[in-house]
């Protein structure tokens, strides 16, 4: 119905005023895409009776307050930032190294299960997250690292999907070729992998590395069913531990103002790598 | 919606992009995977001539961290997913109940009750409600990018800013939708002002409503995803094929339903796919913003949802069966759609 | 005069553990020695003999150097006996289970001798007190709980959970089984309690009658109306007139009429009341494995019914948006307990009723309570002796619960010192100068809380999440939303039936 819609809309239009549609168009879809940042930044600088007054969208005075009653407050925020980094980081590391290894496998070798193992990759890919939880908190238990970063970095090794797309870039990008001329220069196989596959897949990696670094920053199932002491707990729960706060310490604008400050790390790591996913046709370029 | 979405959609944008020296067609249809892993294999096995043999053991010493990890990490647990499924387990207090074997009772009572298919239902309908803006928005705005003619000027901010939703995380987004849209809160407030609402609109008790926000914050959270993959893809088109339709006179509507939309079709069945199995995944969003009720009267509870309420007994058993059973739907739906696109690869081969 | 006291403390904290340490050193040598006995030399026992003897001497002057120290010898009496009760402890870890700050704040401020280290560390004496805080949204903090009271017993010395916190909508569900302690056995005797309101005990004993938890405080409520409405509606403010208008149910429904046709909600929201209601029922949730519907609460679902189609309240959850506007006006009553109103309804904020004082409290149809917080100890603590003189010094000392009373604006839960504050010319501007710790006082006393069941919480949750749905509209009927209610019970707890 949209389709047709725009169909008659567009339908002979002179470029001008299509420029015209498309930026009107993209102006509201941008305004929709940023106007939540504002939002939250606003109920950042309110205080929690402003808060319960009402919405408005004028920003407050509070930002500095809230921000001081956050880190003064008995909720261990620093610890919270640097776990949070140290395992979205430690993540994001893990899975793109060890994806690009096992896409690498699969890509550069010749063995028997070669084809089976492939499959089976792609299978799981669809086995949906939650399906497994239950068992998973029953194991690490058993395994006793509940309460550690282990079962919520390492696991990050084993990541399906991001081993698919390592492996769809390096048929396009990674020509055997050169492996083999690597080869007879006398280097060994993972100095191969470390020194010329690797670096080759840098776009790749970077994407990558936004999305795991994202979903595990941003992850609260996982991490609120393993961790239990104050000072390993990530940002996700910290926030969750704020909203449940009792009745002498609620304060609202406490907890939007440490959502926008756990936001703005993902936005930096976002911006910084972002050419990589908005840069589109510039990874062209990697083709040898 | 889901992991899986995230990931999946550019690595066909890139592929794409960097195979446009090949010939269109064949070109896109090495994106979907089921060809894809066939041509690769058949290729390898080609190349995999006297220097490679010797190395080959070391793809198996590659494979160890994955292997390693996966099986600890998952595939025990959704082992003993899948044997709980058949047993009675769950706690009645402090208090354990069970394990005691039940064979397929849980399974049983799940299709006895009927209310899986309609929690199935909801959760297609909100993952329609969302992904039919995202997929019409991310094709226009994808054609409109890929549109050297068009000139857009500030493309590049654009390109950033449509992924950044994504990076909220789902948890304070829908505590943000609540706050919006509550009785007393600024839309109804706004609607009222503008004359269109004579007393506030219950957003939240509405079956339709809510499933709309729902639908709404999915495609806002998700439609930059959606637009970066399909922009690739379209730039990936040889743009002769674009000035031969033009000499022969085409607007650009026409150019848009005759050759970009063909040759799309691959990566659209693609999105469809990884958005199907996120959506069937469907959690955060719907879970925070009813409170974890469903309301109204469960029209917006999900399938995962209806796991997370097994998960407070720790219902083994009920939940075991319920993910078994989801694993299988996602599994099924899956294939259909693969299996379609996969036909679609071998007629365009075979015309070649 | 402060840092006197401080420093007698710090004294008595630091002989007690001295005393502490080294009759545990004896104890030890001495278990050594009865272990060995077979082969026991005379250098063992001689050794253990001389540690005993070391151990004797050292408390002797240590007890002397307390009295020389101490301010006042009736302190240092006390310290040392309490020293000796702790000396039959064996743990050195003090495991707290709880879900928020709040107790912590509680334990440093009023806890003898408690010091923080960090965060989610403290020490009394020798004993290091960790802090395991998990919040109890999802359930998280009773499924960690959970999972730690039944490890219990394999758990290593220092992992044993010593004390953990609940509350009153789930305590049942700890209180009635063996992994909480009886506070009998943790020295605390029924005089000791012998202050506290009588449903701060009901909420924490089990199925056959033993006491097994203890609060610091008191939440009974009141209901809260706001003056300007009543005058404009009603034709007076005065307390005495309005509770006329609100005294039973039937009563109050009339006056929620009047209050409509001025052009005000009577409640922000349907679960204002619930909680009312619920506290008023003739029978428990759960009897057996069946969930009945007690009549006082299908009088909820009646009576709110009428309510919401009337367009009197509203189907908003409590702590939303919707919920809080009525803090500003243009909302009759709120029902809640003291904290309600200091703390929450925006008190210092520009143009809200309780800026202005424009509050009056009532004690309305029926006597209630909202929240609180009890202390248990559980089974296999290796502190036993540390988790009663907790639970001794924040519940049953009159001096410490006055000192709560005063610095956190709690209501304590004890009678004398209650009673004392209410006497004391205590007023609140938020309600405009009037005196509501009587009226506490007496809905404290009212309170029945006999017919708990270890499920209320998901029963009152599950009850009000669908009968939202009834009062909404949406096509569906009573019958609908109880189908509902039915089928989420039986998700969260498999083993029941709705009758």
């Amino acid at each position: 119905m949209g389709n047709s819609k725009n169909q008659q809309l567009d339908e002979g239009m002179s470029l001008g005023a299509r420029r015209v549609l498309a930026n009107v168009v993209l102006i509201i879809l941008s305004f929709l895409c940023l106007c939540w940042f504002y939002v939250l930044f606003v109920n950042a600088t309110r205080s929690n009776g402003e808060l319960t007054a009402g919405f408005s969208p004028i920003p407050s005075t509070h930002l500095f307050e809230n921000w001081n009653n956050l880190i003064h407050g008995t909720q261990p925020v620093l610890f919270g930032m640097l776990n949070s980094i140290i395992v979205a980081g430690l993540s994001a590391f893990l899975c793109t190294y060890f994806s690009t290894m096992t896409a690498y496998a699969i890509h550069a070798y010749d063995f028997k299960l070669k084809k089976p193992m492939f499959t089976f990759i792609l299978m799981v890919m669809m086995i949906p997250t939650q399906v497994t939880a239950l068992g998973f908190v029953q194991l690490i238990n058993k395994m006793k690292i509940d309460d550690t970063f282990i079962p919520l970095i390492v696991p990050s090794i084993a990541a399906p999907v991001t081993f698919f797309y390592m492996k769809q870039y390096m048929d396009s990008t990674l020509s055997l070729s050169l492996i083999e001329a690597a080869r007879i220069d006398g280097a060994g196989e993972f100095r191969i992998f470390n020194t010329i596959a690797f670096p080759l897949m840098k776009p790749a990696i970077a994407v990558q590395a936004i999305f795991t670094f994202v979903a595990s920053w941003n992850n609260y199932f996982v991490p609120a069913l393993v961790l239990h002491s104050d000072k390993k707990k990530t940002l996700p729960i910290l926030i969750a531990q704020l909203r449940s706060a009792d009745f002498l310490k609620f304060d609202m604008g406490q907890v939007y103002c440490m959502i926008a400050f756990s936001i703005l790390p993902v936005i930096v790591v976002y911006l910084i790598l972002s050419k990589y996913i908005v840069g589109g046709v510039s990874l062209g370029g990697v083709k040898e | 919606m889901c992991r899986g979405n995230r990931s999946q959609q550019p690595v066909i944008s890139e592929e794409n992009i960097k195979e446009k020296e090949e010939s269109v067609l064949s070109n896109q249809s090495s994106e979907v995977s089921q060809a894809r892993m066939e041509a690769t294999y058949n290729s390898a096995n080609g190349r995999g001539n006297k220097n490679v043999v010797k190395y080959n053991r070391w793809g198996y010493f590659f494979l160890i961290p994955f292997i390693v990890v996966y099986i600890i990490f998952q595939l025990i647990p959704l082992v003993s997913t899948v044997y709980n499924s058949f047993y009675e387990n769950y706690m009645s207090g402090l208090k354990q109940i069970g394990p005691n074997f039940v064979g397929i009772e849980n399974y049983k009572q799940l299709f006895v009750s009927g209310d899986i298919w309609i929690y199935f239902k909801n959760t297609m309908i909100m993952w329609i409600l969302g992904f039919l803006p995202q997929i019409f928005f991310s094709l226009l705005l994808g054609s409109w990018f890929s549109d050297n003619r068009l000139k857009l000027r500030a493309a590049g901010f654009f390109k950033t800013v449509i992924y950044l939703p994504n990076l909220i995380m789902a948890s304070a987004f829908s505590m943000l939708f609540f706050t919006l849209f509550a009785d007393s809160g600024p839309v109804n407030s706004i609607l009222m002002q503008m004359g269109i609402l004579s007393e506030p609109f219950s957003f939240m008790s509405n079956a339709t409503s809510v499933r709309s926000l729902v639908g709404f914050m999915n495609f806002i959270m998700w439609f930059g995803n959606t637009t970066i993959l399909l922009m690739a893809g379209m730039l990936g088109i040889d743009p002769g094929l674009f000035e031969a339709a033009e000499i022969d006179g085409c607007t650009s509507t026409q150019k848009f339903f005759l050759i970009t939309l063909p040759i799309l079709k691959p990566i659209l069945l693609f999105v469809l796919v990884t958005s199907l199995i996120g959506g069937l995944q469907m959690f955060d969003v719907p879970q925070i913003l009813t409170n974890g009720t469903g309301d109204p009267m469960r029209s917006s509870m999900t399938l995962i949802m209806y796991l997370n309420k097994h998960l407070f007994s720790k219902n083994y058993g009920m939940a075991g069966a319920l993910s078994v059973l989801l694993f299988i739907i996602t599994g099924i739906l899956s294939l259909i759609i693969f299996n379609f696109s996969g036909n679609k690869e071998a007629i365009n081969r075979k015309a070649r | 005069m402060k840092k006197k006291i401080v420093s007698a403390f710090l004294c008595t904290t630091m002989v007690a553990s001295m005393l502490a340490g080294c009759q545990g050193a004896a104890q030890q040598a001495t278990d050594a020695a009865s272990d060995t006995a077979s082969q026991a030399t005379e250098a063992v026992a001689d050794t253990a003999q001389q540690a005993a003897d070391a151990a004797t001497q050292t408390a002797d002057a240590a007890t002397q150097t307390a009295d020389a120290a101490a301010d006042t010898a009736q302190q240092a009496a006390d310290a040392a006996s309490e020293a000796l009760d702790l000396s039959a402890d064996t743990g050195k870890v003090l495991n707290i289970y709880c879900w928020n700050e709040e107790f912590k704040s509680r334990l440093t401020d009023h806890y003898p001798g408690y010091e923080e280290v960090d965060a989610t560390h403290g020490k009394i004496g020798d004993v290091d007190v960790v802090w395991n805080i998990t919040p109890s949204d999802d359930n998280a903090y009773q499924n960690n709980l959970d999972e730690h009271l039944l490890a219990q017993a394999d758990a290593a010395e220092d992992e044993k959970i010593d004390l953990f916190l609940v509350e009153a909508d789930y305590a049942l569900k700890y209180v009635d089984t063996d992994y909480t302690l009886p506070v009998a056995d943790l020295g605390i005797t029924d005089a000791d309690t012998a202050d506290q309101y009588q449903y701060t005990k009901d909420i924490v004993t089990d199925s056959n009658g033993v006491l097994k938890g203890v609060s610091w405080q008191g939440c009974p409520g009141i209901m809260f109306y706001n003056r300007d409405i009543a005058a404009e509606v009603l034709g007076s403010e005065e307390p005495d007139d309005v509770q006329e208008f609100v005294k039973d149910w039937a009563t109050f429904n009339e006056t929620a009429t009047k209050i409509k046709e001025a052009g005000y909600n009577v409640t922000s929201t349907t679960n204002d009341t619930y909680r009312v209601y619920s506290n008023n029922v003739s029978s428990k949730w759960v009897d057996g494995n069946t969930v009945h519907i007690d009549e006082n609460i299908k009088k909820w679902v009646d009576d709110s019914k009428v309510l919401v189609d009337a367009k009197e309240t509203t189907t908003a959850e409590l702590w939303s948006d919707d919920w809080k506007k009525g803090f500003y006006g243009d909302v009759f009553a709120y029902f809640g307990p003291a904290w309600l109103v200091n703390f929450c309804m925006a008190d210092g904020e520009e143009g809200s009723v309780a800026t202005n004082g424009r509050w009056g409290g009532v004690v309305g149809p029926q006597s209630f309570f909202w929240g609180g917080t009890w202390i248990c100890g559980a089974n296999g603590t290796d502190n036993p002796a540390l988790v009663g003189d907790i639970m001794r010094q924040l519940t049953c000392n009159a001096d410490i619960m006055k000192d709560i009373v005063e610095k956190d604006d709690d209501f304590a839960n004890n009678k004398t010192a209650m009673a004392q504050m209410a006497e004391s010319g205590y007023t609140s501007r938020i309600l405009g100068g009037q005196n509501p710790l009587p009226m506490y006082m007496e809905g404290a006393e009212k309170i029945d809380l006999s017919n708990l069941s270890e499920y209320d919480q998901g029963c009152n949750e599950e009850f009000q999440n669908a009968m939202k749905n009834y009062f909404d509209g949406n096509a569906a009927t009573y019958e609908d939303a109880l189908e509902l209610f039915k089928k989420a019970i039986t998700e969260k707890y498999p083993e029941l039936t709705v009758e």
